[in-house]
């Protein structure tokens, strides 16, 4: 029974997990159809501000929730403005020139903060549940994972600002007929993208040590969660995310976590082989 | 007796909920001219698409001299001789218009041939002047006339156009009514259109499609005065 | 081609005279890794994110080979073959699924990583193959290198082993060069240009670009061949996704769509790469980073479409000068 509940914990982090590193990612891309490949580096920029505040005094959680989001996002925002707005429709570019963007970011930190692995402790004690020890950060993390999720259908569903970006996203020059900017628009998704990233990066830092290379090791697994979840932002992300972080799970129980890496992307050849299209190309279609 | 060249038994195809086309038997002769009409929707892409095999039919069959086509991939058709032309122009946009139909003349012919095919064609179609420029630039009406003779050039024994007059000036479409009257000297020729003038000028026999299935299959003179297909046409107030 | 041969030799002969061959013969090598990637996606528009899975298994397959046979000249067929026939099973996979642009990219990424993590982690003795042990982190080293076809002990090693891969260099862009004139390089190009009007004249574009993606691998593999002889070691990291990034910004420096232009890509920044590495005032990645940005935003073409437009219109201003002066004397005269 508590070896049921731990293993179901475990699961639940996966996918959590996989939810959050995806879902800066997911909301550039599903809305403005731009892959971003410096998401990785976001993260790492979100770890980084997030140790730095803790550094000058402010209280952990804050750092996390409130400031790394903050200042990743405004980052985010520059990069939207001098590169990422002059290539708007060209997909192949804006993955090249963001890869490039990633490159810059991870040479600057290295040049900021130096090759040595950083970090700070989890802030939230682990605790048992019979004979096992879960890691109470684990919690927080899945509790993040749902708040965002619910967060972000609530924007995107239940504002206004929601629908204008939803409208934008799928047709902008009528949105632009209808009075609201595009530019302003996707200026303030890549915000909000950005931030989402830097909280990402924020969250996660506790639980492995920071380099400036950290993003690698996110931007992979985020980019092929993003593909194989398909056109719908948050149905797409919800099932990608399960399904991999489900498949990644389950073997790195039964056989290893390295097993589970490779699982984890053997899973999405077959998935991207037997819908080309992402998982809500075939199912879920039309949903947000 | 001509053979029959182009055949569909029952064709169906269905998109989620929507009967797109609905059991459509269509017939086709040898070196016969038939042109397909109907309003906004009426199925006649898609029976178009099912056909060359860029659609796979939900249900019934394709049958091209004889053979069952049906769900066969579009390059699988084309190889028969089978000459498409879809509805927006594609071709080659990098390429120069020799270039864009020496592609297509290589596919059943060798190199030599190919280009000696090449130059007899785009002298047929007075695309001299403009041999080497790139497809890209050129006009709307010129690409279609690239394109029609992308598709004449391999020689087809049966042609399948989708809405060739689109977007073409009066001259133009003149110019593509004598290529289409030279195919079906050797081939047998679908047309889909919209443009009535065009079809009036070039039409024998018209098939009218309607809400996905065939409403009438006349000579164009009967077509046109047909009560249901103005009806169909210009709605029931008309 | 005579003039493709005049200059190869040319700078054959002069650029050891510049740079040490040692570093010149890694050069080379890069510059046909990045000749396979630039046919495959600049002539085929095949864009391939894993482009070093193929470096890598070419490296290893020559390295366990090699170790297994004791002589270089099976061992560098096979790490032809086997990159090659890795890319024909992975094509077929992926083009007959009709998977297109940003799919394909990641599915490619996948299969890099994959092999990545795989030979990363392959460090304990149950690894290995024949004699041939997989080393994990640390690679394989001290395997027979590029010896004289029969003579195991006349090993070709530093200036002769450069003249060896220059020349290597040069056949395969001639070859790449033959290729891209006959008709399947036409069709190829075709392909890239517009696949649903091929498809519709008949062309069987999936086995097109199977092919076309497996010729660029086994060019891959032979880079990587090439590379196991000059570094005595091969290791994980040559699978690695930076590797594919790093080739893929060499193409799009170099110019796209042209043959030269990926090889001189990739020279050319593995040699700032390389002279970047001696200082240590900016980082080289953040130096990278800022390039790549730059081209993409400035110059998406690259340098050889650059350089050959400003000869095109250096070249058209000097040659208008007689034709003017020609046609004012027949006036008079």
């Amino acid at each position: 029974m508590d070896l049921g509940f731990v293993i179901f914990i475990e699961m639940l982090y996966a996918v959590a997990s996989l939810v959050l590193i995806s879902a800066g990612l997911a909301v550039v891309f599903g809305m403005m159809k731009v892959i971003n490949l410096a998401h990785g580096e976001f993260m790492m920029l979100g770890g980084y501000a997030t140790i730095t505040a803790v550094g000058l005094g402010v209280n952990v959680f804050v750092a996390m929730l409130v400031i790394a989001p903050l200042i990743v996002g405004l980052i985010g925002l520059i990069v939207e403005r001098l590169v990422i707005r002059h290539l708007y429709g060209r997909l192949v570019d804006t993955m090249l020139a963001t890869w490039g963007l990633s490159l810059v970011f991870i040479g600057l930190a290295t040049m900021i903060f130096g090759n040595t692995t950083t970090g700070i402790s989890t802030p939230i004690p682990g605790f048992t549940v019979g004979n096992y020890q879960i890691n109470g950060y684990n919690f927080f993390i899945i509790v993040v994972a749902i708040v965002l999720v619910i967060a972000m259908l609530a924007v995107l569903k239940g504002t206004r600002a929601g629908l204008i970006a939803r409208g934008t996203m799928q047709r902008a020059d009528m949105a632009a007929a209808l009075g609201y900017s595009p530019d302003r628009i996707y200026m303030a998704t890549f915000f909000c993208g950005a931030a989402l990233s830097g909280l990402a990066g924020a969250v996660l830092a506790p639980l492995v040590g920071l380099v400036p290379t950290s993003g690698g090791a996110y931007i992979a697994k985020a980019f092929i969660t993003v593909i194989a979840g398909g056109p719908s932002l948050i149905a797409g992300l919800i099932s990608s995310a399960t399904s991999f972080g489900l498949v990644s799970q389950i073997f790195t129980f039964t056989i290893s976590p390295v097993i589970g890496e490779v699982a984890l992307l053997v899973a999405a050849v077959i998935l991207l082989r037997l819908m080309p299209q992402g998982i809500t190309g075939r199912f879920f279609k039309g949903k947000l | 007796m001509a053979e029959t060249v182009l055949e569909t038994h029952g064709l169906t195809m269905r998109f989620g909920g929507v009967t797109a086309s609905d059991n459509v038997n269509f017939k086709l002769k040898a070196r016969e001219l038939r042109c397909l009409i109907g309003p906004n929707g009426a199925g006649k892409s898609t029976f178009f698409k099912c056909v060359t095999g860029l659609l796979t039919p939900t249900e019934g069959q394709v049958f091209m001299r004889g053979q069952d086509v049906t769900g066969w991939q579009p390059h699988q058709i084309a190889a028969l001789g089978v000459g498409i032309k879809t509805q927006t122009p594609n071709v080659m946009d990098g390429l120069s218009v020799h270039e864009n139909i020496w592609l297509s003349a290589r596919r059943f012919h060798d190199t030599t041939e190919a280009k000696a095919r090449a130059d007899t064609i785009i002298d047929r179609l007075a695309l001299g002047p403009i041999a080497r420029t790139d497809l890209g630039q050129l006009a709307h009406g010129e690409r279609q006339r690239v394109e029609l003779g992308l598709v004449a050039v391999s020689d087809p024994w049966l042609v399948l156009l989708d809405e060739p007059a689109a977007g073409m000036s009066a001259q133009d479409v003149d110019r593509m009514t004598e290529i289409i009257h030279e195919l079906t000297r050797t081939a047998a020729v679908v047309i889909v259109e919209h443009d009535m003038q065009f079809i009036r000028s070039i039409a024998q026999t018209v098939t009218v499609f309607h809400q996905g299935a065939v409403l009438i299959e006349d000579h164009v003179d009967r077509v046109m005065s047909d009560a249901t297909v103005r009806r169909v046409y210009l709605g029931k107030n008309a | 081609m005579l003039i493709t041969l005049v200059v190869s030799a040319f700078l054959i002969w002069v650029m050891p005279m510049l740079i040490a061959t040692y570093t010149l013969t890694v050069l080379v090598i890069y510059g046909m890794l990045g000749l396979s990637l630039g046919l495959i996606w600049g002539f085929g528009g095949i864009l391939c994110f894993g482009q070093a899975a193929f470096f890598g298994l070419g490296a290893y397959t020559y390295a366990i080979a090699a170790v297994n046979i004791g002589e270089s000249t099976v061992p560098m067929v096979l790490a032809v073959l086997v990159p090659a026939i890795f890319a024909a099973l992975l094509g077929a996979m992926m083009f007959y699924g009709r998977l297109t642009d940003v799919y394909l990219g990641v599915i490619t990424l996948v299969v890099t990583l994959i092999l990545f993590k795989f030979v990363n982690s392959s460090a304990g003795p149950q690894f290995v193959i024949g004699k041939a042990r997989m080393g994990g982190f640390n690679g394989i080293p001290g395997f027979q290198t590029l010896n004289v076809p029969g003579n195991p002990d006349a090993y070709v090693w530093g200036d002769p082993y450069f003249y060896v891969c220059a020349v290597a260099l040069v056949i395969v862009f001639l070859l790449v060069t033959c290729l891209l004139r006959s008709s399947f390089g036409r069709i190829a190009i075709g392909i890239r240009e517009n696949e649903t009007r091929m498809a519709l004249m008949g062309y069987d574009v999936a086995v097109r670009k199977t092919i076309l993606f497996a010729i660029g691998a086994a060019i891959a593999g032979l880079a990587g061949a090439l590379f196991a002889n000059w570094a005595e070691i091969v290791t994980p990291g040559l699978f690695s996704l930076g590797q594919s990034a790093e080739i893929i910004i060499w193409c799009i420096v170099g110019g796209l769509g042209t043959r030269f232009g990926p090889i001189l890509g990739a020279a050319g920044l593995a040699y700032l790469k390389f002279v970047l590495g001696q200082q240590s005032m900016i980082d080289n990645t953040l130096i990278t980073g800022l390039i790549l940005v730059m081209f993409v935003l400035f110059l998406p073409k690259g340098l050889v479409p650059a350089v050959a437009a400003l000869w095109r219109i250096s070249f058209g201003r000097t040659r208008r000068k007689p034709q003017r002066t020609g046609r004012r004397r027949a006036r008079h005269g």
